[in-house]
C-alpha cells in the first residue's frame, strides 16, 4: 500500500514520469534481444531491432530461430538444466533445514560460534574451494573408479554445500519466530526430535522453504562455473551452451539471441509466479525486524 | 526420450537421497541407550550439513592456501615467488585496480538508483508500482550469462557502411559521433565501467525492493510532524526518511559490496578478461582453466580471500543485529 501522503500528491506526475524513464531504460536492451529473436536472419542483421519495435505490421515476425536453437541441442540442455537444478534444489534445502532445527531448537557446545563461522563463510568465494574439490573428484575417479566429474551428481553436491550457509542462515532466522512452547508441549507428549522435525517443524516452515528453494533454483539455473567445471560438456547446461554460442561469432546475434530466451523461460515463469515469496526471501537475509 | 528419462531418475534419486539419509541416521541414533541419545540427537541433525560445509568449502579453502605456496602443479614448495610474481606484474596491478574500480563504483550506484526508485515508485499508486517493480526487478531472474548476451547486443558494434544493430551506437551516430568498438576501449576503463553498468541493471532490483519495504515501514507519524511544520518533499525524504531506513540501506551495500568483489561471469562472458578488464576472480579462472597453474591460481583467489575476509566480521555483525531485533 502507498503511504497516503498528499501533499505530495503534486509530485506523483513527476515520480511517475521518473519512473516510467528508469522502467523503459530497464527495459529497453531485453527488448531489443527478445525483437531480435523473433525476426528472419536477414533482417536481423540489416536492421535494427527498434525499425520493427516502431512499425510492427511492416515486417516479418518468425520463430525460426527457436526452431533451429531446439534442433541443435537446446532442448537436450533444457533437460540437464533441469536435472542439475531440481535436486540441487531440493538436497540443501532438506538438509539446511536439518541443521538449521539443531541451531534453532537443540543444545550443544560451541552453537553461537559455529553460526558466526557460517555466516562469516557466505563471503568466501566460491572459488577459492573449486580446484581442491575438482581435484579430489579426479583422484577418487582415478582410484576408486567411481564417476563424479561430467555428472549430475559432483554438481548437486557442489551445489548443496556452497547452499549450506545462507540457507541455514534464512532458514533459522524463521525458525527462531516459531513458538517454542509447542515443541515443549510436543516434548511433554514424549515426541521425539525426529517426529518434532518432520511433523511440526518442517510443516510449519514452509514460507521460509519456499523462499529460499526459489532463490536456490534461480541461482543454480543461472550458474555458470560449478556447471562448467563439474558437468561440463558431456551434460552440457544452458549457461554452458549460451555461452559458446555468444563466444562463436558466426552464429549471428539472433541465434543467441532465441538461445538466450529459451534460457530465460523458465527462471522468468519462477519469479512472476512466484515473486511474493522471492521478496520474502530477500527481506528475511537483508532487511532488519 | 532416454534423456528425459534418465534426467527424471536423476530427480529422483537426488530426492529421495536426501530423505533416506536422515532416516537412516535417525535409525543409527535410535540404537544408542535413551539417555545418549537424548543429548546427542543433534549430530543426526547436523552431520550432513557438517561434513558437506568442511569437505566441500573449509577443507579446500585451507588446501587452496597451501598450494598458493607451491609451483604450478603443486609438487614443490616455492615460498612466496607466486605473490611476488604477481605484485610485481603490472597486469596483476591493473587488475586489482579493476577490482578496485568495481567496488567503488557498483554498490553506490546501486543503492543510489535502488533508493530512487523505492521513494518513486512509492509515490505512483498500489497498481502502477506493482508493474513498474516488476520490471526493474525481473533482471533478477537473468543468468549472468544472458545478461551479458543481452549487453553485447546493446554494445554492439557493426563495421561503418552497415546498419547499427546496437542501441548505444545508434545513439552516438545520431547525436553525430562516430560509432565506437566500447567493448575494446579501455582507456579510462571506459570498457570495465560499462561491465559495471549490467551489474548495475542486474542489481537495482534487489535494492530498490528491500529499501522499499524499509520506507513502508518508517512511522506515518513521523511524515505527518515534518509536513505540518511546512516540509518539503526533499525535505521529507531526505531528513525524515531516509534516515530511517539508512541501516536498510548500508546492509544492500554491504551485501552488493560483496557480491562485487567476487564478481566474475560478467568479465567471462564479455570479454574474457581481455582488454584489461580481467578481475581477480576472473583472472583465477584463466590461471587454472587456460594455463593450468595450480599455484598462481590458488596465489590469486588467496589474494581475493584476504581482502574479502575482513568484511566477514561485517557480515556477523550485521546478522547479530537482526537478531537482537527479533
Amino acid at each position: 500500500m502507498s503511504k497516503p501522503v498528499h501533499v505530495l500528491r503534486k509530485l506523483n506526475l513527476g515520480s511517475t514520469l521518473g519512473m516510467l524513464i528508469l522502467v523503459v531504460i530497464w527495459s529497453a536492451p531485453t527488448l531489443g534481444l527478445l525483437i531480435t529473436s523473433l525476426r528472419p536472419s536477414s533482417l536481423a542483421e540489416t536492421s535494427p531491432w527498434w525499425e520493427a519495435l516502431f512499425n510492427p505490421l511492416g515486417t516479418v515476425w518468425t520463430l525460426d530461430a527457436y526452431e533451429k536453437s531446439f534442433n541443435s541441442g537446446m532442448l537436450d540442455s533444457l533437460i540437464n538444466t533441469f536435472a542439475v537444478t531440481i535436486p540441487a534444489t531440493i538436497l540443501p534445502l532438506m538438509i539446511a533445514a536439518n541443521a538449521a532445527y539443531a541451531f534453532t531448537f537443540l543444545d550443544f557446545k560451541g552453537k553461537e560460534f559455529f553460526f558466526a563461522l557460517l555466516i562469516a563463510l557466505m563471503v568466501i568465494p566460491l572459488q577459492s574451494s573449486l580446484i581442491p574439490v575438482l581435484r579430489s573428484m579426479v583422484w577418487i575417479q582415478r582410484n576408486l573408479g567411481i564417476q563424479f566429474t561430467g555428472t549430475y551428481v559432483s554438481a548437486w553436491i557442489v551445489h548443496s554445500a556452497f547452499a549450506m550457509p545462507l540457507a541455514i542462515y534464512i532458514l533459522r532466522n524463521y525458525m527462531m519466530t516459531l513458538p517454542r512452547e509447542l515443541i515443549e508441549a510436543a516434548k511433554v507428549d514424549g515426541a521425539s526430535s525426529y517426529q518434532i522435525f518432520w511433523k511440526l517443524i518442517l510443516p510449519m516452515s514452509i514460507p521460509a522453504l519456499a523462499s529460499f528453494a526459489i532463490f536456490q533454483f534461480l541461482w543454480v539455473w543461472n550458474d555458470y562455473l560449478i556447471a562448467f567445471v563439474f558437468v561440463g560438456e558431456q551434460k552440457a547446461v544452458m549457461t554452458y551452451r549460451l555461452l559458446r554460442l555468444l563466444g562463436q561469432y558466426g552464429q549471428g546475434w539472433r541465434d543467441v539471441a532465441a538461445g538466450s530466451f529459451i534460457s530465460l523461460i523458465v527462471p522468468l515463469i519462477v519469479f512472476f509466479s512466484l515473486q511474493r515469496y522471492f521478496v520474502r526471501g530477500l527481506l528475511a537475509g537483508s532487511v532488519k525486524g | 526420450m532416454g534423456d528425459i528419462l534418465f534426467g527424471l531418475l536423476a530427480i529422483l534419486i537426488g530426492v529421495a537421497a536426501s530423505y533416506g539419509l536422515y532416516w537412516l541416521l535417525n535409525l543409527l541414533l535410535s540404537f544408542l541407550p535413551e539417555r545418549i541419545r537424548k543429548k546427542s540427537d543433534w549430530l543426526a541433525f547436523l552431520t550432513p550439513a557438517a561434513v558437506l560445509v568442511i569437505l566441500i568449502l573449509v577443507a579446500p579453502l585451507f588446501q587452496t592456501i597451501v598450494w598458493s605456496f607451491m609451483d604450478d602443479r603443486a609438487r614443490n614448495w616455492v615460498g612466496f615467488e607466486n605473490y611476488i610474481d604477481l605484485f610485481t606484474d603490472p597486469r596483476f596491478l591493473q587488475i586489482l585496480l579493476n577490482n578496485f574500480l568495481w567496488v567503488l563504483v557498483v554498490p553506490a550506484l546501486t543503492v543510489a538508483f535502488g533508493t530512487a526508485a523505492a521513494a518513486l515508485s512509492n509515490q505512483v499508486g498500489p497498481k502502477l508500482e506493482s508493474i513498474f517493480k516488476s520490471l526493474i526487478f525481473m533482471p533478477m531472474s537473468i543468468s549472468f550469462v544472458a545478461a551479458s548476451t543481452i549487453w553485447a547486443y546493446f554494445y554492439a558494434y557493426v563495421p561503418p557502411g552497415r546498419p547499427e544493430v546496437g542501441l548505444l551506437n545508434a545513439v552516438i551516430t545520431s547525436l553525430g559521433y562516430s560509432s565506437q568498438p566500447w567493448l575494446t576501449i579501455d582507456e579510462w576503463h571506459i570498457n570495465s565501467f560499462l561491465l559495471m553498468a549490467v551489474v548495475v541493471w542486474l542489481q537495482v532490483g534487489y535494492s530498490m525492493v528491500v529499501i522499499s519495504s524499509a520506507i513502508k515501514s518508517v512511522p506515518e507519524e513521523t511524515i505527518e510532524a515534518a509536513q505540518l511544520d511546512g516540509a518539503n518533499p526533499w525535505q521529507i525524504f531526505f531528513r525524515i526518511i531516509l534516515p530511517q531506513v539508512w541501516g536498510t540501506v548500508m546492509s544492500v551495500f554491504v551485501t552488493i559490496l560483496i557480491l562485487v568483489m567476487k564478481i566474475f561471469d560478467i568479465v567471462l562472458a564479455m570479454t574474457r578478461g581481455n582488454f584489461n578488464t580481467s578481475v581477480l576472480a576472473f583472472e583465477w579462472y584463466k590461471q587454472f582453466f587456460e594455463n593450468s597453474n595450480i599455484g598462481p591460481a590458488s596465489a590469486v583467489i588467496t589474494v581475493l580471500v584476504i581482502l574479502i575476509a575482513p568484511l566477514m566480521w561485517l557480515q556477523i555483525q550485521t546478522a547479530r543485529q537482526q537478531e537482537m531485533l527479533r
